[in-house]
């Protein structure tokens, strides 16, 4: 599905919930399905830098499409990361490097966007458009 | 008055507390972040700005003489309020950080040499180590840290051992921690530190707005504490220091106001304070600060106490009926400071769910990284309570922690 697809299945889903509550619950129901990172990839390299929780970030690269896989210690931050991995995995560097990130506002979680020193949400969208251009910089370069 | 503490009529002097947060009554329990301010103090620094707006210290007209003698009545009450000996003992900083660097750069520069070295504790907040840790750095000086106890009281017997080295040329300790809320017996710390010489300075940051502080009588050599802690604006803050000090020490920022003649082969420096008050003051601040501190003294010190004791007493007996919850800094001696985790739950996410009830607290390190690794934890959940607080909203508080607990189980 392209990243636009994604993005508004995801504000869709979210539209649903008139109660934060309930939009938290469901965050935190999503986490449960991110893809975990392997242990042996929970390294301090890997680590989001910005977060009060820690999160670890892994990708990898094959056919042109970068997939990621996450782990948080906290529950909320792992929704978070899971929506984040449903919107960019599975793509080009290209389609990564030129997608828009408003939607986390749009579904209404704007105080994770904040740029305090406890959310590293921006960290997070920030590390995986590294790795996008890293990929695409290696890409060009074979 | 006491009732007035009590009923909670008090919270009508604070316009900020009769908001809403995601439509629910504010509960603020992060005071040890920052204080709100009653209306006394707002309205003090506007009428400043509307009516009496001037700079200080250099002119001969009305408005310059009124706002001189404003500041300056400022400068001795706040020397009243801690009871420094002289008025030029207190010195206007940014803040309890400013202050800290201050000394750091000043005092520390001419008395710490190679091999030397300074005694902190575990429990320090950034703003009590990173100065001291980088003047180590630049003159090859060395750190020692005070352990401290799973109460969160510090080890005073390897306090004595460190300063019985002959090595130590300061002791930089914190009066209350923000973290665990500990009173330290500051008292004590500065006649063992006297006994061998050695000047003591006290980040009063987390006290001044709890407790009567008397400076002469704890008898430290420097006392830091800000204005916005005490229900005063940001951005001004106090460095007490005594007079033989101060004099011995070289300034800290140049330019305007700390100098006496200059000229460019030569320039010499004002006497203290204004040695270590370049350019044009924070005016409009200190007078909040006088306000705040007007303010305070209105309500009476010892009120605050008994009110914020009781306060922290039933915040600790409801939190610790709930169950499932660990503290960390239970001290017998503890300002309203209450730092817990609920078990298994990570406190960014319980902290956000607080949050969406209307329930401000802080999560995280609280700048005071040192003493998590201490604990092995990642972070807290810090309820930090002020004298406008209620019991109510204490009860608030369980109600959101039964909530977190239910939606992360």
């Amino acid at each position: 599905m392209e990243i636009t697809a994604t993005i508004d299945q995801i504000i869709g889903e979210f539209e649903n919930f008139d109660d934060w509550m309930d939009k938290y619950n469901y965050l935190i129901e999503m986490g449960k399905s991110l893809p975990l990172i392997e242990d042996k990839h929970k390294t301090e390299s890997n680590l989001i830098v910005g977060c009060q929780s820690r999160v670890w970030l892994h990708s990898s690269y094959a056919g042109g499409k970068i997939s990621f896989t996450a782990d948080s210690d906290a529950v909320i931050t792992k929704g978070i990361v899971f929506l984040l991995i449903r919107v960019f995995s599975g793509h080009t560097p290209s389609e990564i490097i030129d997608a828009q990130t408003e939607f986390i506002d749009r579904i209404g979680l704007r105080e994770h966007l904040s740029p305090t020193r406890s959310n590293g949400l921006v960290s997070m969208i920030k590390q995986i458009k590294l790795y996008a251009l890293a990929y695409k910089t290696q890409e060009s370069l074979d | 008055m006491y009732d007035k503490l009590t009923s909670g009529a008090i919270r009508k002097d604070f316009p900020i507390l009769g908001r809403q947060v995601y439509g629910k009554p504010l509960i603020y329990f992060d005071n040890a972040a920052t204080t709100q301010k009653p209306h006394q103090v707002i309205d003090a620094i506007s009428k400043y700005y509307y009516g009496d707006n001037a700079n200080v210290h250099r002119g001969v007209h009305y408005l310059s003489q009124q706002a001189t003698n404003d500041f300056e009545s400022v400068r001795k009450q706040i020397a009243g309020f801690i009871n420094a000996r002289y008025d030029r003992e207190i010195i206007f900083t940014k803040g309890t950080t400013d202050s800290i660097n201050l000394v750091a750069a000043t005092f520390g520069k001419i008395i710490v040499n190679e091999g030397d070295e300074i005694v902190i504790s575990a429990m320090e907040h950034h703003a009590n180590i990173v100065p001291w840790q980088i003047l180590c750095e630049e003159k090859k000086a060395h750190l020692r840290v005070i352990p401290i106890s799973d109460t969160g009281d510090l080890d005073l017997e390897a306090y004595v051992g460190f300063i019985n080295n002959k090595k130590t040329r300061l002791v930089a300790i914190t009066h209350v921690s923000n973290t665990l809320g500990t009173i330290n017996p500051v008292k004590e710390i500065v006649a063992m530190a006297h006994s061998k010489g050695i000047p003591v300075l006290l980040d009063g940051a987390q006290s001044v707005s709890h407790m009567p502080v008397d400076v002469q009588d704890i008898d430290c050599d420097f006392y830091c504490f800000s204005g916005h802690k005490l229900f005063g604006p940001m951005g001004i803050g106090v460095l007490y220091g005594k007079e033989e000090l101060l004099n011995r020490m070289p300034p800290y920022q140049f330019g305007g106001e700390m100098i006496d003649q200059v000229t460019f082969e030569k320039t010499t420096f004002n006497e203290i304070p204004y040695k270590f008050e370049a350019g044009t003051p924070n005016v409009a601040d200190v007078i909040g600060l006088g306000a705040a501190i007007t303010y305070i003294n209105e309500i009476g010190l010892e009120n605050i106490r008994k009110w914020e004791d009781e306060l922290l007493n039933y915040a600790t007996s409801e939190l610790k009926k709930a169950g499932g919850l660990t503290f960390f800094g239970e001290a017998k001696h503890k300002a309203s400071v209450i730092s817990f985790l609920i078990d298994g739950i990570h406190p960014y996410d319980a902290g956000t769910i607080l949050d969406h009830m209307g329930i401000a607290v802080r999560t995280g390190t609280h700048c005071t990284q040192p003493l998590m690794d201490h604990f092995g934890i990642s972070g807290t959940i810090r309820a930090s309570l002020a004298f406008y607080n209620t019991k109510d909203e204490i009860d608030g508080l369980i109600n959101g922690v039964e909530q977190v607990k239910k939606m992360f189980r």
